[in-house]
């Protein structure tokens, strides 16, 4: 692999994010796996539909990976993210983070993935019965009007 | 010359996944009034923007061969 953030359109595999970060001086690796949930709000979705754009996403993942060193010096942080077309249940993120203790590897991994849901430059379409839509895009350009889809989201 | 990015729900607005402008000398935010008056591509008001890969703000000036991404709201994870 070479490195430890990547965006891939093949499925991803756990334990290669694992090794990533396994050493002798680690208590702990915690591991997060987002997965393609089938209902929203109610709302049945098909099928995710994710787009990256890669080469940023990739060293915006890294730079999420340097916050978590400056945060827990001892932490080290591997991240993987797929794009394409992803069906109900399949793995959409994994990050692996090992420590020396548990309470920092709980702590880094929640820290991950909420500061990809800000700076990465990833978007997911939902599928629906009844149509599609971006997610994200709703909240800013619409304010305070929910656009359709917006329950689900 | 410069590499204009677009990505999902813009991407899909613009009908392309890239342009080509000359807009060296400009500023992200001329450019968004340019892309949204003259191209019809209003949802870069509400994208961020960044060049060669880093987030600007829209008084960063560009430059020549600058590659520019407009960035909608993301969503990953």
């Amino acid at each position: 692999m070479g490195k430890n953030y990547w965006i891939s359109d093949k499925p991803l595999v756990i334990q290669e994010v694992v090794d990533l970060v396994t050493r002798r001086n680690a208590g702990a690796i915690n591991t997060f796996i987002g997965t393609v949930r089938e209902f929203t709000k109610g709302k049945r979705t098909l099928y995710l539909e994710y787009e990256a754009y890669k080469a940023m996403a990739e060293k915006k993942l890294e730079e999420i990976g340097h916050e978590i060193k400056e945060k827990w010096p001892e932490a080290e942080t591997a991240i993987a993210h797929r794009v394409g077309r992803l069906e109900i249940t399949d793995i959409a993120v994994v990050i692996a983070v090992s420590t020396p203790h548990r309470a920092d590897s709980y702590e880094a991994s929640r820290y991950a993935i909420e500061r990809i849901k800000e700076i990465v430059p990833i978007w997911k379409k939902e599928h629906w019965e009844d149509g599609e839509h971006w997610i994200g895009d709703q909240k800013e350009t619409k304010q305070g009007i929910p656009a359709k889809g917006d329950a689900s989201k | 010359m410069n590499q204009i990015l677009f990505f999902a729900g813009l991407r899909e607005q613009a009908g392309e996944e890239s342009i080509e402008l000359d807009v060296n000398g400009r500023s992200i935010g001329e450019l968004k009034q340019t892309l949204s008056s003259r191209y019809a591509i209003d949802k870069v008001k509400e994208s961020m923007a960044a060049v060669n890969e880093e987030f600007v703000q829209d008084e960063e000036i560009i430059k020549e061969g600058d590659t520019i991404a407009f960035i909608p709201p993301v969503s990953g994870g």
